[in-house]
C-alpha cells in the first residue's frame, strides 16, 4: 500500500539557525505515527510544512503519491499546538466557518456538527460565545473542528496537553475511532505513555534531524538490551552469588515480606534459559521476564547519546 | 462563495454584532444633527422681547430709537433710581440709561440695567443704534448730510476667479473652498485612520487568541490578510453610506421643520440677489439692509451650494479606496509582527507619521492653496489622499487626478505584496521581540 505522506529530504533554514535538516520519513497509511523529539527539534516546523503554512527550502513531500499542493488542504486536518478560536463568535457559527474554509459545504457542515454536538453532549452550546465556555470545552470544539471534513491525514501537535484526564481519553478513542474508518493520524507529543498506548510507527528528531524511525515494535525489539527482571523467593546473596558471571545485578528490591526482585543485565553469550537453569537449584523463582525500553527510555537515551550527554535511564545502561 | 469570500463575510459579521459599532453608525448622524439644532437655538435664543425703557438725560433722543421685531424701546420722564426701583413692579426688560454728558461733554458711558441679562445680539443693536443717532446728529450739526455719507460708503464686492490655459475663466469660491477642502481632507485621514486601525486589531486578535494558525493550514495567509482588509472595506463604506443618508435625511427634516424660518430667509435673500443683478442700482436697497448680518452667511451658503459635490463625493470614494487599501496592509504588516499593542508603538510611529504629515499639509493648505507642497503631496501615495482631497473643492485638472490615483493604487499593489511576506511570518511568531531588522529579513523567507 502507497504511503500516505512521503517526505524527502525536506530542509528548512530560517535566517540564524535550521528548523528543519535533510529530514525524511514515510508515513503509512491508516497508522498511528508518533512525531518525538524534543523542545526545538523541528517537528512543529516539519508540521507547518506539511500543512503547507510554510514551504521547505530544499526537498519535496508526497502525499498519496502526488507532490503536494493547495488542493490537498481540504484532506489534511491540524489541530496545532498553539490552538484558540474567536471568542466572541458562537460557536455553532464559527464551527462552521472554520469547516466551510476546508472545503465543506454548509448543510453537509451542519449535519456533522451536528453528529458531533450529540456524540460529546454538547447540543447547548452551540450559540453560546466560545468566551462563555470552560477551557475544557473549548477544547472539544477545537477537536471537532479539526476532525469534521473527515481528513484523510489527521495532525495533532501536542493533542492531549492541557486536556484533562476524561477529555484526553475521548481524543484517543475518536484517533483509534478515526484510524479504523480509513484516517492517517500523526501526532506529535512528549506524553510517551500515549505513544505506546496508541502508536504504531515513530520517527525521533532532534536538533533538526531525524535520528530514528521505524515501528514501534520494531525500535523497542532493537533495543532489547537482555536485561531481565526477576522476582524470588529465596537468599539474595546466594541470587547473586549464582550469577556470578553470567549476569550483572542493576538494581534489586522488595516485593512483598519474603519476595525479592531483581533486575540484570546477562552477558552476552550468555542464554537467559542457561542462566535460569543455573538459579533454580538456589532460589524459587516466582516471574522471570525480560524488561523491554520503554518509549521514555528510548527516546531519552537516543536523544542523549546524540547530545552526548553522560547518564542515562535505568534500563539502558551501556 | 470562494475561501476569501468566507473570510470577508466572517470579518464583517463580527463587527456587526459588535453593539458599539451599529450604535456609532446611529450616533454620528443624530450627534449632528443636534449640534445643528443647539446651534440654531443659540441664536434663536436671543430673541425673547426686550421691552426697554429709555431714561434719557440729554432728552435728545426721544422717539429716535427704533426697535426691531423684539425690541421696543419706551421713553420715560423719571429720574433713574426711581426708574431703577420701579422696573420689577412695571413689565420692562430692561433700563437703558444715557447720561447726559454723552454727545457734547466727555463721553460718558452708556448703560442697560436688566433683569435677566440680554445677549449679546441686544447689546450690540442698542450700542449700534445710539452711534448712528449721534454720528448723524454729529454731521448735521456740521452741515453735512448723512444721506451723502450713506451713499458714499459703498461695499464692494471682491470675485476671485480661476484662469486656465486656455484663458478660459471660471469664478472660484475660494474661501468656502477651501474650508470644505479642508474638512474633506480631515474626514478622509480620520476615515483611514479608523478603519486602518480596525484592520490592526483584527490581525492582533487573531494572534492573540491563537486561531490564526488554524485558519493558515486551510486558507494561504494573504488569503486572509486581503479578506480581513476587504470585509473591513466593505464595512466602511456601508457605514459611510448609512451614515451620510442618515445625515442628508435629518438635516432634510430639520430644514423643513425646525429652520423653515431660516429656509424663507434665504429664498428671500436669493430673490433679492436676482433683482439686483436685473435692476441694478434701483433695486429696493432698504429691504437689503436688514439682511447686512446674515449676507455674509447666506452667500457662505450660496457658495456651499455650487460646490461640485460630485466630483468630491467620486473622488473621496476612489481616495479612500486606494488610501484604506494603502495603510491598512501597512497596518496588517505591523499587527502581525507584535504580540501586544504595546509593543507596536515603535512600529505605528513611522506609518502614522506620513499621514499626519498630509493632514498638516491640508491645514497649511488653507492658507495656500496652491502651494508646491500642496501639489507634491497631492501625487505622493502617502499623503495624496488627504492633500488631494483638500485640493479638489478649488479645482484640480483631471490628468493630475488621474496620475496620482494611479500613483496610489500601483502603490498599493505593492503594499499588499510587502504586508504579505510579512504577515504570513509574523503571524506565527511569539514571544520574540521583533526589531525592524528582523522583519526585514521577514520579506524573503518562503
Amino acid at each position: 500500500m502507497e504511503p500516505i505522506l512521503e517526505i524527502r529530504n525536506v530542509t528548512k533554514r530560517y535566517s540564524n539557525h535550521t528548523a528543519v535538516s535533510d529530514v525524511s520519513i514515510t508515513v503509512p497509511k491508516q497508522s498511528i505515527y508518533g512525531l518525538l523529539g524534543p523542545n526545538g527539534a523541528g517537528k512543529t516546523s516539519l508540521i507547518r510544512i506539511i500543512n503547507q503554512i510554510t514551504a521547505p527550502d530544499s526537498g519535496e513531500i508526497l502525499f498519496n503519491g502526488e507532490r503536494l499542493n493547495p488542493k490537498h488542504v481540504d484532506f489534511i486536518g491540524y489541530l496545532p499546538e498553539e490552538r484558540g478560536l474567536y471568542k466572541k463568535m458562537p460557536v455553532g457559527e464559527q464551527a462552521l466557518y472554520l469547516a466551510q474554509l476546508k472545503g465543506l459545504k454548509k448543510a453537509e457542515a451542519k449535519k456533522r456538527l451536528k453528529y458531533w454536538f450529540e456524540k460529546f453532549e454538547m447540543q447547548t452550546w452551540w450559540s453560546k460565545k466560545v468566551d462563555e465556555l470552560s477551557k475544557g470545552m473549548q477544547q472539544k470544539v477545537q477537536f471537532i473542528v479539526t476532525i469534521l471534513h473527515e481528513p484523510t491525514l489527521l495532525i495533532l501537535d501536542e493533542p492531549f496537553s492541557g486536556f484533562d484526564p476524561i477529555n484526553a481519553q475521548l481524543i484517543r478513542n475518536e484517533i483509534l475511532e478515526l484510524r479504523k474508518k480509513g484516517s492517517t493520524v500523526i501526532f506529535s507529543t512528549h506524553n510517551m505513555s500515549s505513544v505506546e498506548e496508541l502508536c504504531d510507527h515513530i520517527a525521533l528528531m532532534n536538533k533538526s534531524q531525524k535520528i530514528l524511525d521505524g515501528s514501534v515494535k520494531d525500535i523497542r525489539k532493537s533495543h532489547k538490551n537482555s536485561i531481565f527482571r526477576i522476582s524470588f523467593k529465596g537468599n539474595l546473596v546466594g541470587f547473586t552469588n549464582a550469577m556470578w558471571t553470567s549476569a550483572e545485578l542493576l538494581d534489586k528490591g522488595k516485593e512483598d515480606d519474603d519476595v525479592n526482585w531483581a533486575v540484570i543485565k546477562i552477558a552476552q553469550d550468555v542464554k537467559s534459559s542457561s542462566l535460569l537453569q543455573e538459579l533454580l537449584p538456589i532460589v524459587e523463582i516466582v516471574s522471570f521476564n525480560e524488561v523491554i525500553p520503554s518509549m521514555n527510555d528510548i527516546f531519552i537515551s537516543n536523544v542523549n547519546k546524540e547530545n552526548n550527554v553522560v547518564g542515562t535511564a535505568s534500563a539502558l545502561t551501556e | 462563495m470562494g475561501k476569501i469570500g468566507l473570510i470577508i463575510k466572517r470579518e464583517i459579521m463580527a463587527k456587526l454584532r459588535s453593539k458599539a459599532f451599529v450604535v456609532m453608525t446611529f450616533l454620528g448622524p443624530l450627534l449632528f444633527a443636534g449640534f445643528i439644532m443647539i446651534m440654531f437655538y443659540a441664536t434663536k435664543a436671543d430673541k425673547t422681547e426686550q421691552n426697554i425703557l429709555v431714561v434719557d438725560e440729554t432728552q435728545f433722543f426721544k422717539d429716535k430709537l427704533s426697535g426691531n421685531d423684539y425690541i421696543s424701546f419706551t421713553y420715560s420722564s423719571k429720574k433713574l433710581e426711581d426708574a431703577l426701583t420701579d422696573l420689577y413692579k412695571s413689565d420692562k426688560s430692561s433700563i437703558l440709561y444715557i447720561p447726559n454728558n454723552l454727545i457734547d461733554g466727555a463721553g460718558g458711558a452708556t448703560k442697560i440695567f436688566y433683569k435677566k441679562t440680554p445677549g449679546f445680539a441686544v447689546q450690540t443693536y442698542v450700542k449700534s443704534q445710539i452711534e448712528k443717532i449721534v454720528y448723524e446728529y454729529k454731521l448735521k450739526a456740521n452741515n453735512i448730510d448723512p444721506d451723502i455719507i450713506h451713499n458714499a460708503k459703498q461695499s464692494v464686492k471682491l470675485i476671485m476667479e480661476k484662469v486656465n490655459e486656455n484663458g478660459e475663466r471660471a469664478e472660484s469660491l475660494s474661501d468656502v473652498a477651501s474650508i470644505s477642502g479642508f474638512l474633506s481632507g480631515a474626514f478622509m485621514f480620520i476615515f483611514i485612520l479608523i478603519y486602518g486601525m480596525m484592520v490592526f486589531r483584527s490581525v492582533m486578535e487573531e494572534k492573540t487568541n491563537r486561531i490564526v494558525e488554524i485558519i493558515i493550514s486551510s486558507v494561504k495567509p494573504t488569503q486572509l490578510m486581503l479578506g480581513k482588509i476587504l470585509g473591513i472595506a466593505i464595512l466602511g463604506i456601508l457605514q459611510f453610506v448609512t451614515m451620510s443618508l442618515l445625515t442628508i435625511g435629518l438635516t432634510t427634516i430639520l430644514s423643513m421643520t425646525v429652520l423653515k424660518d431660516v429656509q424663507k430667509d434665504f429664498t428671500k435673500f436669493q430673490k433679492q440677489q436676482e433683482q439686483v443683478f436685473k435692476n441694478g442700482a434701483t433695486a429696493d436697497l432698504d429691504n437689503m439692509d436688514k439682511m447686512q448680518d446674515k449676507l455674509e452667511a447666506f452667500d457662505a451658503i450660496e457658495k456651499v451650494r455650487r460646490l461640485n459635490f460630485l466630483e468630491i463625493g467620486i473622488c473621496f470614494l476612489f481616495y479612500f479606496i486606494g488610501g484604506y487599501l494603502f495603510y491598512s496592509s501597512l497596518l496588517a504588516a505591523i499587527g502581525s509582527a507584535v504580540d501586544t499593542e504595546a509593543d507596536s508603538q515603535q512600529f505605528m510611529m513611522p506609518i502614522m507619521l506620513p499621514l499626519m504629515a498630509g493632514y498638516l499639509i491640508a491645514v497649511n493648505m488653507m492658507m495656500n492653496p496652491e502651494g508646491n507642497l500642496a501639489i507634491w503631496g497631492s501625487m505622493i501615495p502617502f499623503t495624496s489622499p488627504i492633500v488631494m482631497m483638500a485640493r479638489i473643492p478649488n479645482g484640480v485638472p483631471l490628468w493630475q487626478i488621474l496620475a496620482s490615483l494611479g500613483i496610489l493604487y500601483a502603490s498599493f499593489f505593492g503594499t499588499v505584496w510587502l504586508a504579505g511576506k510579512i504577515y504570513r511570518t509574523g503571524i506565527l511568531m511569539y514571544g520574540k521581540k521583533t526589531s525592524w531588522r528582523e522583519i526585514s529579513k521577514w520579506i524573503f523567507y518562503k
